[in-house]
Protein backbone atom coordinates (compact mmCIF):
# COMPACT_ATOMS: atom_id res chain seq x y z
CA UNK A 1 0.00 0.00 0.00
CA UNK A 2 1.65 3.29 -1.30
CA UNK A 3 1.39 6.28 1.49
CA UNK A 4 0.39 9.26 -1.10
CA UNK A 5 -2.38 11.48 -1.64
CA UNK A 6 -4.10 11.94 -4.48
CA UNK A 7 -5.11 15.16 -5.28
CA UNK A 8 -8.93 15.50 -6.26
CA UNK A 9 -8.99 19.27 -6.51
CA UNK A 10 -6.45 21.21 -5.82
CA UNK A 11 -7.99 24.84 -4.83
CA UNK A 12 -7.23 28.27 -6.09
CA UNK A 13 -3.84 27.41 -5.29
CA UNK A 14 -2.16 25.12 -3.29
CA UNK A 15 1.69 24.48 -2.89
CA UNK A 16 4.40 22.44 -0.82
CA UNK A 17 6.13 24.29 1.61
CA UNK A 18 8.45 23.61 4.25
CA UNK A 19 11.21 25.43 6.28
CA UNK A 20 12.62 27.03 2.98
CA UNK A 21 16.30 27.14 1.44
CA UNK A 22 17.73 29.22 3.57
CA UNK A 23 21.83 30.32 3.05
CA UNK A 24 21.99 31.02 -0.26
CA UNK A 25 20.38 34.41 -1.07
CA UNK A 26 24.19 35.10 -2.14
CA UNK A 27 22.66 33.77 -5.46
CA UNK A 28 19.54 35.15 -5.97
CA UNK A 29 18.10 32.30 -4.05
CA UNK A 30 15.29 33.85 -1.56
CA UNK A 31 14.41 31.20 1.66
CA UNK A 32 10.49 30.99 0.54
CA UNK A 33 8.81 28.51 2.45
CA UNK A 34 5.79 28.82 4.67
CA UNK A 35 4.08 32.00 4.36
CA UNK A 36 3.06 31.62 8.02
CA UNK A 37 6.06 29.57 9.93
CA UNK A 38 4.65 29.04 13.01
CA UNK A 39 1.12 27.42 11.77
CA UNK A 40 3.12 25.40 9.81
CA UNK A 41 5.48 24.53 12.41
CA UNK A 42 2.49 23.81 14.70
CA UNK A 43 1.08 21.54 12.18
CA UNK A 44 4.40 19.44 12.20
CA UNK A 45 4.41 19.16 15.69
CA UNK A 46 0.34 17.89 16.13
CA UNK A 47 1.60 14.72 13.52
CA UNK A 48 5.03 14.17 15.13
CA UNK A 49 6.90 14.77 11.80
CA UNK A 50 10.61 16.33 13.00
CA UNK A 51 11.09 19.96 12.23
CA UNK A 52 11.42 21.10 8.35
CA UNK A 53 8.88 18.20 6.82
CA UNK A 54 6.82 19.43 4.13
CA UNK A 55 3.14 20.19 4.24
CA UNK A 56 0.44 21.44 1.97
CA UNK A 57 0.10 25.58 1.69
CA UNK A 58 -3.70 26.16 1.02
CA UNK A 59 -4.64 28.93 0.19
CA UNK A 60 -7.96 29.75 0.81
CA UNK A 61 -9.61 26.06 0.97
CA UNK A 62 -10.80 24.38 -2.20
CA UNK A 63 -8.35 20.99 -1.85
CA UNK A 64 -9.46 17.64 -2.29
CA UNK A 65 -7.44 14.80 -0.95
CA UNK A 66 -7.82 10.77 -1.20
CA UNK A 67 -5.67 8.85 1.08
CA UNK A 68 -4.12 5.74 -1.33
CA UNK A 69 -2.78 4.23 2.65
CA UNK A 70 -4.13 4.81 6.44
CA UNK A 71 -2.40 8.01 6.84
CA UNK A 72 -2.77 11.02 10.28
CA UNK A 73 -3.50 14.19 8.75
CA UNK A 74 -3.81 17.96 10.28
CA UNK A 75 -5.40 20.64 9.30
CA UNK A 76 -3.84 24.54 11.17
CA UNK A 77 -3.82 27.90 9.87
CA UNK A 78 -7.26 29.06 8.79
CA UNK A 79 -10.26 27.14 9.58
CA UNK A 80 -12.14 25.65 6.50
CA UNK A 81 -15.68 25.08 6.10
CA UNK A 82 -16.52 21.09 6.43
CA UNK A 83 -16.80 18.29 8.88
CA UNK A 84 -12.81 17.49 8.95
CA UNK A 85 -11.98 18.55 12.97
CA UNK A 86 -9.36 21.89 12.78
CA UNK A 87 -6.14 21.53 15.02
CA UNK A 88 -6.77 18.14 16.01
CA UNK A 89 -5.00 15.10 14.32
CA UNK A 90 -7.56 12.74 12.35
CA UNK A 91 -6.96 9.52 10.93
CA UNK A 92 -7.56 9.48 7.20
CA UNK A 93 -8.53 6.00 6.50
CA UNK A 94 -7.62 4.36 2.77
CA UNK A 95 -10.00 5.34 0.26
CA UNK A 96 -11.38 8.27 2.40
CA UNK A 97 -11.59 11.65 1.19
CA UNK A 98 -10.29 15.35 3.02
CA UNK A 99 -12.43 18.20 1.47
CA UNK A 100 -11.61 21.63 2.85
CA UNK A 101 -14.59 24.42 2.13
CA UNK A 102 -13.62 28.05 2.15
CA UNK A 103 -12.29 29.53 5.66
CA UNK A 104 -14.35 31.32 7.50
CA UNK A 105 -11.48 34.12 8.57
CA UNK A 106 -7.75 33.86 7.55
CA UNK A 107 -6.06 32.80 3.91
CA UNK A 108 -3.52 30.17 4.40
CA UNK A 109 -4.14 26.45 6.13
CA UNK A 110 -1.55 24.21 6.32
CA UNK A 111 -2.30 20.51 5.79
CA UNK A 112 0.72 18.34 7.69
CA UNK A 113 0.36 14.68 6.99
CA UNK A 114 2.47 12.08 9.33
CA UNK A 115 5.60 11.44 7.61
CA UNK A 116 5.76 14.54 5.59
CA UNK A 117 4.87 15.32 1.71
CA UNK A 118 7.93 13.18 0.12
CA UNK A 119 8.02 15.15 -3.03
CA UNK A 120 11.85 15.43 -4.44
CA UNK A 121 13.47 18.22 -2.75
CA UNK A 122 14.99 21.24 -4.54
CA UNK A 123 18.50 22.89 -3.74
CA UNK A 124 17.74 21.38 -0.20
CA UNK A 125 13.76 22.15 0.23
CA UNK A 126 10.75 21.15 -1.03
CA UNK A 127 9.14 24.58 -0.90
CA UNK A 128 7.74 26.23 -4.07
CA UNK A 129 8.95 29.44 -5.10
CA UNK A 130 6.33 31.24 -6.93
CA UNK A 131 8.53 34.28 -7.76
CA UNK A 132 11.67 32.09 -9.34
CA UNK A 133 9.68 29.20 -10.17
CA UNK A 134 12.16 26.92 -7.59
CA UNK A 135 11.03 24.16 -6.31
CA UNK A 136 8.14 21.49 -7.10
CA UNK A 137 5.34 22.32 -9.03
CA UNK A 138 2.19 24.46 -7.55
CA UNK A 139 0.11 21.41 -6.68
CA UNK A 140 -2.71 20.29 -9.38
CA UNK A 141 -5.63 18.25 -9.74
CA UNK A 142 -4.31 14.72 -10.36
CA UNK A 143 -0.90 14.70 -8.75
CA UNK A 144 -0.10 12.02 -6.78
CA UNK A 145 1.71 13.39 -3.44
CA UNK A 146 3.81 10.61 -2.10
CA UNK A 147 4.46 10.84 2.00
CA UNK A 148 7.10 9.47 4.10
CA UNK A 149 7.85 7.32 6.71
CA UNK A 150 6.67 8.36 10.32
CA UNK A 151 9.69 8.52 12.15
CA UNK A 152 9.14 10.69 15.63
CA UNK A 153 6.73 9.89 18.27
CA UNK A 154 3.10 10.86 18.43
CA UNK A 155 3.01 13.45 20.83
CA UNK A 156 -0.25 12.72 22.24
CA UNK A 157 -2.09 15.63 21.25
CA UNK A 158 -5.97 14.61 20.23
CA UNK A 159 -6.70 18.87 19.71
CA UNK A 160 -4.65 22.42 19.97
CA UNK A 161 -6.42 25.27 21.15
CA UNK A 162 -6.06 27.44 18.68
CA UNK A 163 -7.71 31.15 18.74
CA UNK A 164 -9.58 32.15 15.28
CA UNK A 165 -7.17 34.58 12.96
CA UNK A 166 -9.31 37.59 13.01
CA UNK A 167 -10.44 39.25 9.98
CA UNK A 168 -11.20 42.80 9.50
CA UNK A 169 -8.54 45.53 10.97
CA UNK A 170 -5.93 44.03 12.26
CA UNK A 171 -2.54 46.03 13.67
CA UNK A 172 1.07 44.68 13.63
CA UNK A 173 4.58 46.61 15.05
CA UNK A 174 6.91 47.89 12.54
CA UNK A 175 9.93 48.80 13.33
CA UNK A 176 11.94 51.76 11.46
CA UNK A 177 13.72 50.65 8.49
CA UNK A 178 17.04 51.22 6.83
CA UNK A 179 15.74 54.12 4.47
CA UNK A 180 13.08 55.55 7.07
CA UNK A 181 15.25 58.82 6.37
CA UNK A 182 14.09 58.74 2.89
CA UNK A 183 10.33 59.12 3.77
CA UNK A 184 10.96 62.17 7.23
CA UNK A 185 9.31 62.43 10.24
CA UNK A 186 6.46 62.75 8.53
CA UNK A 187 5.96 59.89 6.81
CA UNK A 188 6.84 57.81 9.55
CA UNK A 189 3.68 59.12 11.31
CA UNK A 190 1.87 59.21 8.02
CA UNK A 191 2.72 54.89 7.71
CA UNK A 192 1.42 54.44 11.70
CA UNK A 193 -1.31 57.00 11.35
CA UNK A 194 -3.35 55.94 8.22
CA UNK A 195 -5.31 52.79 7.52
CA UNK A 196 -4.07 50.27 4.37
CA UNK A 197 -6.25 47.72 2.59
CA UNK A 198 -5.09 44.69 1.23
CA UNK A 199 -5.57 44.27 -2.54
CA UNK A 200 -5.95 41.29 -3.98
CA UNK A 201 -2.76 41.58 -6.50
CA UNK A 202 -1.37 40.26 -3.12
CA UNK A 203 0.34 36.75 -3.24
CA UNK A 204 3.40 34.91 -1.56
CA UNK A 205 5.57 37.76 -2.76
CA UNK A 206 3.91 40.19 -0.63
CA UNK A 207 1.19 42.38 0.03
CA UNK A 208 0.19 44.93 -1.89
CA UNK A 209 -1.31 47.78 0.04
CA UNK A 210 -3.45 50.85 -1.19
CA UNK A 211 -4.05 54.10 0.98
CA UNK A 212 -2.77 57.44 0.96
CA UNK A 213 0.52 57.36 -0.80
CA UNK A 214 3.45 57.69 1.64
CA UNK A 215 5.61 60.95 0.19
CA UNK A 216 9.38 60.92 -0.12
CA UNK A 217 11.45 63.73 1.41
CA UNK A 218 14.78 62.75 -0.55
CA UNK A 219 15.07 61.44 -4.04
CA UNK A 220 17.16 59.96 -6.41
CA UNK A 221 17.87 56.24 -6.59
CA UNK A 222 18.46 53.60 -4.54
CA UNK A 223 21.37 51.22 -5.51
CA UNK A 224 19.56 47.44 -5.13
CA UNK A 225 20.18 45.92 -1.49
CA UNK A 226 19.10 42.77 0.55
CA UNK A 227 16.12 42.83 2.33
CA UNK A 228 14.26 40.51 4.20
CA UNK A 229 10.24 39.10 4.99
CA UNK A 230 8.48 41.73 6.45
CA UNK A 231 10.32 44.93 4.47
CA UNK A 232 7.57 47.56 3.68
CA UNK A 233 9.19 48.89 0.38
CA UNK A 234 8.06 51.96 -0.83
CA UNK A 235 8.17 52.16 -5.16
CA UNK A 236 7.61 55.57 -6.85
CA UNK A 237 3.36 55.03 -6.67
CA UNK A 238 4.23 55.23 -2.43
CA UNK A 239 1.96 52.82 -1.47
CA UNK A 240 3.81 50.20 0.13
CA UNK A 241 4.58 46.69 -0.46
CA UNK A 242 4.87 43.89 2.31
CA UNK A 243 7.19 41.11 1.52
CA UNK A 244 6.44 37.84 2.56
CA UNK A 245 8.44 34.62 2.01
CA UNK A 246 8.96 34.51 -1.47
CA UNK A 247 10.07 38.04 -2.37
CA UNK A 248 13.11 39.35 -4.87
CA UNK A 249 16.45 38.80 -2.63
CA UNK A 250 17.24 41.97 -3.14
CA UNK A 251 15.43 45.65 -4.58
CA UNK A 252 16.10 48.87 -5.29
CA UNK A 253 13.36 51.15 -3.68
CA UNK A 254 13.85 52.25 -0.11
CA UNK A 255 12.39 50.25 2.51
CA UNK A 256 10.47 52.68 5.36
CA UNK A 257 9.72 49.89 7.61
CA UNK A 258 9.65 46.07 8.43
CA UNK A 259 6.96 44.02 10.22
CA UNK A 260 7.96 42.93 13.42
CA UNK A 261 9.19 38.90 13.16
CA UNK A 262 10.15 37.75 16.12
CA UNK A 263 10.48 34.03 16.74
CA UNK A 264 7.68 33.48 18.97
CA UNK A 265 5.14 35.63 18.07
CA UNK A 266 5.84 37.05 14.31
CA UNK A 267 3.55 39.83 13.09
CA UNK A 268 4.62 38.75 9.56
CA UNK A 269 3.35 35.61 10.34
CA UNK A 270 -0.42 37.15 11.05
CA UNK A 271 -0.16 39.26 8.27
CA UNK A 272 0.71 35.92 5.60
CA UNK A 273 -3.35 34.96 6.96
CA UNK A 274 -4.36 38.54 5.56
CA UNK A 275 -7.09 38.53 2.74
CA UNK A 276 -7.67 41.23 0.12
CA UNK A 277 -10.37 43.96 1.37
CA UNK A 278 -8.77 43.92 5.11
CA UNK A 279 -7.89 46.51 7.06
CA UNK A 280 -4.15 46.38 8.14
CA UNK A 281 -2.24 49.14 10.81
CA UNK A 282 0.91 49.63 11.80
CA UNK A 283 1.75 50.09 15.04
CA UNK A 284 5.55 51.77 16.01
CA UNK A 285 7.17 49.05 18.11
CA UNK A 286 8.55 49.71 21.60
CA UNK B 1 30.82 51.78 7.72
CA UNK B 2 27.00 51.92 9.02
CA UNK B 3 25.55 49.62 10.65
CA UNK B 4 21.32 49.57 10.13
CA UNK B 5 19.08 47.25 11.87
CA UNK B 6 16.55 45.56 8.70
CA UNK B 7 13.58 44.92 11.20
CA UNK B 8 14.05 42.24 14.20
CA UNK B 9 16.20 39.67 12.44
CA UNK B 10 18.54 41.49 9.74
CA UNK B 11 21.14 43.98 9.66
CA UNK B 12 22.36 46.48 6.40
CA UNK B 13 25.64 47.31 6.49
CA UNK B 14 26.64 50.56 4.39
CA UNK B 15 29.66 50.87 2.63
CA UNK B 16 31.84 53.65 0.42
CA UNK B 17 31.62 51.43 -2.89
CA UNK B 18 31.62 48.12 -4.06
CA UNK B 19 35.10 47.48 -3.79
CA UNK B 20 34.43 47.90 0.05
CA UNK B 21 31.13 45.59 0.04
CA UNK B 22 33.67 42.74 -1.74
CA UNK B 23 36.16 42.88 1.19
CA UNK B 24 33.62 43.02 4.03
CA UNK B 25 31.63 40.34 1.98
CA UNK B 26 34.81 38.29 1.60
CA UNK B 27 35.81 38.22 4.99
CA UNK B 28 32.49 37.48 6.62
CA UNK B 29 31.61 34.90 3.66
CA UNK B 30 35.04 32.82 4.97
CA UNK B 31 33.93 33.34 8.62
CA UNK B 32 30.31 34.17 9.14
CA UNK B 33 29.50 35.59 12.62
CA UNK B 34 27.60 33.15 14.90
CA UNK B 35 23.67 32.94 13.85
CA UNK B 36 24.09 34.16 10.73
CA UNK B 37 21.95 32.57 8.36
CA UNK B 38 22.62 34.33 5.08
CA UNK B 39 24.64 37.06 3.95
CA UNK B 40 23.77 39.19 0.57
CA UNK B 41 26.22 41.38 -0.70
CA UNK B 42 24.98 44.26 -2.89
CA UNK B 43 25.72 47.50 -5.06
CA UNK B 44 26.45 49.28 -1.81
CA UNK B 45 25.73 47.62 1.04
CA UNK B 46 25.78 43.55 2.72
CA UNK B 47 23.03 42.11 4.40
CA UNK B 48 23.45 40.00 7.13
CA UNK B 49 20.46 37.46 7.41
CA UNK B 50 20.24 36.15 11.56
CA UNK B 51 18.92 32.95 13.39
CA UNK B 52 17.08 34.80 16.08
CA UNK B 53 17.15 31.72 18.09
CA UNK B 54 20.80 31.67 18.13
CA UNK B 55 22.12 35.82 18.18
CA UNK B 56 20.91 38.78 18.80
CA UNK B 57 21.64 42.00 16.37
CA UNK B 58 23.74 43.77 18.43
CA UNK B 59 25.89 40.71 18.67
CA UNK B 60 26.63 40.07 15.05
CA UNK B 61 26.60 43.89 14.65
CA UNK B 62 30.04 43.62 16.93
CA UNK B 63 31.10 41.30 15.13
CA UNK B 64 30.99 42.95 12.03
CA UNK B 65 32.38 45.75 13.75
CA UNK B 66 35.34 43.61 14.74
CA UNK B 67 35.81 42.13 11.15
CA UNK B 68 38.78 42.59 9.27
CA UNK B 69 38.48 43.56 5.42
CA UNK B 70 39.78 41.47 2.72
CA UNK B 71 40.59 43.82 -0.20
CA UNK B 72 41.61 42.66 -3.48
CA UNK B 73 38.99 39.71 -3.47
CA UNK B 74 37.55 40.53 -7.32
CA UNK B 75 40.21 38.19 -9.02
CA UNK B 76 40.85 35.01 -7.64
CA UNK B 77 38.42 33.11 -9.24
CA UNK B 78 37.82 30.65 -12.51
CA UNK B 79 37.19 32.01 -16.12
CA UNK B 80 34.42 31.04 -17.98
CA UNK B 81 33.64 32.44 -21.16
CA UNK B 82 30.52 32.92 -22.83
CA UNK B 83 30.05 32.99 -26.29
CA UNK B 84 27.39 35.93 -26.95
CA UNK B 85 25.34 36.48 -29.89
CA UNK B 86 25.29 40.42 -30.23
CA UNK B 87 21.85 40.99 -31.70
CA UNK B 88 19.52 42.77 -28.95
CA UNK B 89 17.04 44.90 -29.12
CA UNK B 90 18.68 47.76 -27.44
CA UNK B 91 21.80 47.33 -29.11
CA UNK B 92 21.67 50.29 -31.66
CA UNK B 93 19.13 52.61 -29.23
CA UNK B 94 21.71 52.00 -26.42
CA UNK B 95 25.05 52.61 -28.48
CA UNK B 96 23.58 55.93 -29.87
CA UNK B 97 23.00 56.85 -26.22
CA UNK B 98 26.46 56.02 -25.28
CA UNK B 99 27.43 57.97 -28.35
CA UNK B 100 29.28 54.95 -29.62
CA UNK B 101 28.45 52.92 -32.68
CA UNK B 102 27.10 50.11 -32.04
CA UNK B 103 30.64 47.62 -32.97
CA UNK B 104 32.96 49.64 -30.60
CA UNK B 105 29.89 48.69 -27.77
CA UNK B 106 30.43 44.78 -29.01
CA UNK B 107 34.28 45.79 -28.46
CA UNK B 108 34.57 47.35 -25.18
CA UNK B 109 32.01 44.56 -23.73
CA UNK B 110 34.44 41.79 -24.81
CA UNK B 111 37.28 43.60 -23.96
CA UNK B 112 38.54 42.48 -21.02
CA UNK B 113 37.33 40.94 -18.45
CA UNK B 114 34.51 41.08 -15.81
CA UNK B 115 33.81 39.56 -12.69
CA UNK B 116 30.92 38.66 -10.92
CA UNK B 117 31.12 41.00 -7.55
CA UNK B 118 27.47 39.76 -6.39
CA UNK B 119 23.91 37.73 -7.36
CA UNK B 120 20.67 38.45 -6.62
CA UNK B 121 17.42 39.60 -8.32
CA UNK B 122 16.85 35.76 -9.46
CA UNK B 123 18.55 32.47 -8.85
CA UNK B 124 21.36 32.56 -10.69
CA UNK B 125 21.84 36.61 -12.11
CA UNK B 126 24.96 37.80 -11.48
CA UNK B 127 26.29 41.21 -11.21
CA UNK B 128 29.41 41.68 -13.46
CA UNK B 129 31.55 44.65 -13.37
CA UNK B 130 34.12 45.18 -14.87
CA UNK B 131 37.55 46.71 -12.72
CA UNK B 132 38.16 50.11 -14.08
CA UNK B 133 35.42 50.37 -16.40
CA UNK B 134 33.42 53.25 -17.28
CA UNK B 135 30.04 51.77 -17.87
CA UNK B 136 27.29 54.50 -16.96
CA UNK B 137 24.09 52.72 -18.72
CA UNK B 138 20.53 54.18 -17.93
CA UNK B 139 17.47 51.61 -17.77
CA UNK B 140 15.24 51.36 -19.86
CA UNK B 141 12.19 53.97 -18.71
CA UNK B 142 9.18 51.07 -19.29
CA UNK B 143 10.53 47.78 -18.03
CA UNK B 144 9.99 44.81 -19.99
CA UNK B 145 7.76 42.73 -18.46
CA UNK B 146 9.51 39.25 -20.53
CA UNK B 147 13.25 39.51 -21.12
CA UNK B 148 14.02 36.20 -22.57
CA UNK B 149 16.24 34.05 -21.11
CA UNK B 150 20.00 33.98 -21.80
CA UNK B 151 19.99 37.76 -22.84
CA UNK B 152 22.98 39.34 -22.34
CA UNK B 153 22.02 43.47 -20.54
CA UNK B 154 23.99 46.30 -19.06
CA UNK B 155 22.32 48.79 -16.60
CA UNK B 156 24.03 51.04 -14.05
CA UNK B 157 28.02 49.83 -13.88
CA UNK B 158 26.77 46.50 -14.55
CA UNK B 159 26.37 43.36 -17.11
CA UNK B 160 24.21 40.61 -16.40
CA UNK B 161 22.72 37.45 -18.20
CA UNK B 162 19.00 36.67 -17.60
CA UNK B 163 18.62 33.19 -16.29
CA UNK B 164 15.26 32.58 -16.85
CA UNK B 165 12.53 34.56 -18.74
CA UNK B 166 11.46 37.16 -16.28
CA UNK B 167 10.71 40.99 -15.93
CA UNK B 168 13.38 43.33 -16.55
CA UNK B 169 14.83 47.08 -17.03
CA UNK B 170 17.88 46.67 -18.50
CA UNK B 171 19.53 47.19 -22.10
CA UNK B 172 19.50 44.23 -23.75
CA UNK B 173 22.55 43.88 -26.10
CA UNK B 174 22.50 40.02 -26.66
CA UNK B 175 21.79 36.83 -26.03
CA UNK B 176 23.98 33.57 -25.23
CA UNK B 177 23.20 30.05 -25.43
CA UNK B 178 24.86 28.80 -22.54
CA UNK B 179 22.42 28.16 -19.14
CA UNK B 180 23.85 30.46 -16.32
CA UNK B 181 21.24 28.45 -13.78
CA UNK B 182 20.99 24.66 -13.75
CA UNK B 183 19.68 23.14 -11.59
CA UNK B 184 21.16 19.46 -12.96
CA UNK B 185 25.06 21.22 -12.77
CA UNK B 186 26.68 21.75 -8.83
CA UNK B 187 26.42 24.17 -7.84
CA UNK B 188 23.66 25.41 -10.59
CA UNK B 189 24.46 28.67 -11.04
CA UNK B 190 27.40 29.49 -12.67
CA UNK B 191 27.62 33.23 -12.55
CA UNK B 192 28.82 32.77 -8.72
CA UNK B 193 30.44 35.85 -7.24
CA UNK B 194 34.08 36.03 -7.61
CA UNK B 195 34.09 34.11 -11.31
CA UNK B 196 35.95 36.14 -13.66
CA UNK B 197 33.62 36.18 -17.25
CA UNK B 198 34.93 37.32 -20.64
CA UNK B 199 32.36 37.50 -23.44
CA UNK B 200 32.75 36.41 -27.06
CA UNK B 201 31.27 37.47 -29.90
CA UNK B 202 30.06 34.69 -31.75
CA UNK B 203 28.06 34.44 -35.27
CA UNK B 204 24.16 34.98 -35.21
CA UNK B 205 22.19 31.72 -34.82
Amino acid sequence: MTRALTVLAAGPLTTVQDAGRPGQAALGIVRSGACDRAVYRQANRLVGNPEGLAVLEVTYGGLAVRAEADLLVVTTGARCAGPFPHAAPTALRRGTELRLGPPGTGLRTYVAVRGGIDVPPVLGSRATDVLSGLGPAVVADGDVLPVGPPVDPMPGVDLAPVPEIPGGEVTVAVLPGPRSDWFGDAGWAALTGRAWTVTNESNRVGLRLDGVPLERVQNGELPSEGMVRGALQVPPSGTPVLFLADHPVTGGYPVIGYVADEPVRSDVDRCGQLRPGQTLRFRAAQ
Amino acid sequence: MRVLPSGSTALLVELDDLDAVLALYAALAEEPPDGVVDIVPAARTVLLVTDPARTSLSAVGDAVRRTTPRPGTRTGGDVVELPVHYDGEDLDELAGLLDLAPEELVRRHTAGEWTVAFGGFAPGFGYLTQPGGQWDVPRRSTPRTKVPPGSVALAGEFSGVYPRESPGGWQLIGRTDVAVFDLDRNPPALLRPGVRVRFVETAPG
